[in-house]
Formats: C-alpha cells, structure tokens, sequence
C-alpha cells in the first residue's frame, strides 16, 4: 500500500510532470520565473494549494458529483458529473480565498512572501488541471492527497529549475528577436525534453 | 466599422495573445500534435472568449468590484461547460484526444485576461469584437503549430495522406520529435522570433 502512495508521488513529480509533461501552469511558468525568489514563492503557493483543494475536491467528486453517490439520498441515478467544472473552480478560489486570510492573520511573513501569487493560483490551470485529473482517473482520497503534494513539488521543481536557468542567461548574448520570451519558450522546450527521460521508468 | 475591423486584425499580428501577452500558453502547446483537434480547440476558445467578454461587458456596471473574479469565473464557467457538452455531443473522438484540456479553457488566461482587462470597461459589442479578435490572435498561432507538427511529425494533415510514409510504401522519414510534447515550445520559440524579426518594436529589453 505504501508502495502504491510512493510510486504515485514519484511519478506525480517525475514522469507526469505538471508543467513540462502536461503544459500546465504555463502562463505563470513563463511569467514568473524570471527570478528565483519569486519562482519559490509561487512554488511553495502552488504545493499548499494542490495539497489542499485536491482532496477537498476528491470528496465533493466521489460524494456527490459521481455517477450513483447520491444513494443514499435515494437519487441513485442522478449524474451531476457535468457540473464538475464549476464546483471545482468554485472551490479552488474559495479555498485560495479563505488560504490568504487564515495565512494573513496567523503567518504574516509567509503572506507578505507569497504577496500577488495567491489570487493568481486561481487561475493556474495546473491546480484545475490537478482535480480534472483526478477526476479522469477516479483516484481515491488518499490517492488525491499523495496526488496534490506530487503534483504541486513537480510544478514547484520545474518553475524553481527554470528560474534559475533564466537568472544564468542574463549573461549571455540572446539574438534581439528571442531575447525574453523566445529563448524561455526554447529553454522550456529543452528542459521538456530532459524530462523525458523520466517517461520509461516503470514503476 | 473601420475600428471594429482594427480591433479584430490587431491582436493577431501586433498584439497577439500568445506571442507577446503571454496569455493562454498551455493548451496551445498540449492539443497541437494534430490539426483537427486545434481546429477544435481553436474554435472553442475564440467563441468562449467572445461570448464571455459579451456577457462580463453587459453586466459591467452592476458587479461590485470585490467579487468580480468570482462573478466572472461563473461565467465563464459556464460557457465552458456548454462548449464542452456541445464537442462531447458533436465530435466524441476530438473530445477523448482533447482530455481535460476543454475543461481547462476556464483558466485559459486569455478568456479571464480579456474580461479584465478590456471587458469590464467598454460596451458589449466592441467587447466582443475584442474577444473575437484575441481568439483569433490564438488561433491563428495554434493553426500553423498543429499544421507543422503533423505535416512533419506524421506526414498528415486533418488524417489524410500529404507525405506518404516510408512504412507504408513512400519516401517521408517521419520525425517523432514534432509528435511529442517538447517540440510545441521549441516551435513556439521560433514563431515568437519570426514575428519579432518582422515586427522589431516587439523585441523585449532586459
């Protein structure tokens, strides 16, 4: 069983990688990683975020949405599966939500670290991407959790790796027409490349 | 007339979403390794971002400022579910191989980008147009990476034959590279420092 949690958080962080294997997240990988402070910050935010509405997301999936879960309601044969796209971006910017101001009021220096990345997880495909995932795949709960923790180090880890490949090329000479965008779009593309090394490991 | 044309032309040489704004990178990149499912995704986020600019526009006086994320996750939201039951209903398939990625569309951060920044100050007709016209912005760059990725990587467009394989009888060597996930950045890349050479004024000082 243990196994089991341990090669899915292996493979959630290597071989599925959230933001070099799916593209997800792309817009504030490339956005954001300009240096590495801040590419850490996001990071930290994206993995408490997807360590949290996953799982909460999983619980309102399997009791709830999925097909029959209403049993005991007596309404065995409603599938509300279709409304799974507004109640999961429902839930994640209600939890970011209440994150910010629990994080506000207890812990201060991390709330002032994370600053702006807070709200803009909301519109982070890769925690949305996370619980449609987990929805396609029918994971269990502890599944989701060991899930979210995996997924969000594996975006933590890509974003972290490009911001500090970024910060080493302010000393080269880009091309005029590649510098900024272009040459991050080609680094990401090599670094997506690299890891897929990882996709032949069998676990 | 004339400023409507302007609104929808501009974004897809001189501001285009993906190439300069940065918005709506990630499905760009996962449904290209075929055409017909960027045609499809194409579609599908052009009409979302135009309808939800639409609707944000219309009721733009009367969100309160502090819920207006939320008001327009909802509908956006909703859009998005009736796009996504439409292509389930009309074209199974396109909607296995595009997996989560229409679900997605909701934080495509072109149809969220828009509302904010253009939608929630201009009426609802020049909204659209707005929404349109980035759309097209976005499909235009997903229509020629889906184009050289299966012309190159499978010898194919749209399913039919254009280079025959040489496991088939023919002369084309397929490159597999253009099939797999990285060679959508790798293409991207280029296409940005295409369009900058063209355009210099868009090159990025840092």
């Amino acid at each position: 069983m243990l196994e089991h949690y341990l090669s899915l958080f292996v493979k959630s962080i290597f071989i599925e990688n959230m933001a070099l294997a799916f593209f997800l997240g792309m817009c504030t990988f490339l956005a954001v990683s300009k240096r590495i402070e801040t590419a850490v910050g996001l990071g930290v935010a994206v993995v408490v975020v997807q360590a949290i509405t996953l799982p909460v997301n999983n619980l309102i999936y399997q009791n709830i949405l999925k097909k029959g879960a209403l049993e005991w309601a007596g309404l065995g044969n409603v599938d509300l599966t279709f409304l799974g796209l507004i109640t999961y971006i429902g839930v994640i910017a209600a939890m970011v939500q209440i994150l910010e101001m629990i994080l506000d009021k207890f812990v201060p220096s991390l709330y002032n670290a994370l600053g702006i990345f807070l709200p803009l997880i909301t519109v982070n495909c890769a925690i949305l991407g996370g619980s449609l995932f987990m929805v396609e795949r029918d994971y269990n709960f502890g599944e989701s959790v060991v899930f979210g923790i995996g997924s969000g180090a594996g975006f933590a880890l890509a974003i972290i790796a490009l911001a500090g490949i970024r910060s080493k090329m302010k000393y080269s000479n880009v091309p005029a027409g590649l510098r900024g965008l272009g040459i991050t779009f080609i680094t990401a593309g090599l670094m997506a490349i690299a890891f897929m090394l990882f996709s032949g490991i069998q676990l | 007339m004339n400023k409507y044309y302007k609104q929808l032309i501009d974004p897809i040489f001189n501001n285009n979403p993906i190439a300069l704004q940065i918005l709506g990178i990630c499905s760009a990149l996962a449904v290209t390794s075929k055409l017909q499912t960027a045609i499809v995704m194409a579609l599908a986020v052009s009409l979302v971002t135009a309808f939800s600019n639409f609707s944000v526009s219309l009721i733009r006086k009367h969100i309160p400022a502090s819920i207006r994320i939320l008001v327009e996750m909802t509908i956006i939201a909703s859009l998005v579910i009736i796009a996504d039951q439409v292509i389930k209903a009309y074209a199974f398939d396109v909607s296995k191989q595009l997996s989560v990625y229409t679900g997605l569309i909701i934080t495509n951060c072109i149809v969220m980008g828009r509302a904010e920044a253009y939608a929630l100050q201009n009426p609802p007709v020049a909204s659209f147009i707005d929404g349109l016209g980035n759309g097209m912005g976005y499909s235009f760059i997903l229509l020629v990476v889906g184009f050289i990725r299966e012309l190159i990587g499978s010898g194919k467009l749209l399913g039919y034959t254009i280079l025959p394989l040489n496991t088939d009888g023919g002369w084309y060597n397929p490159n597999g590279l253009f099939l797999l996930a990285p060679s959508a950045f790798l293409l991207i890349g280029l296409i940005i420092w295409t369009m900058r050479t063209l355009k210099p004024e868009q090159i990025e000082e840092d």
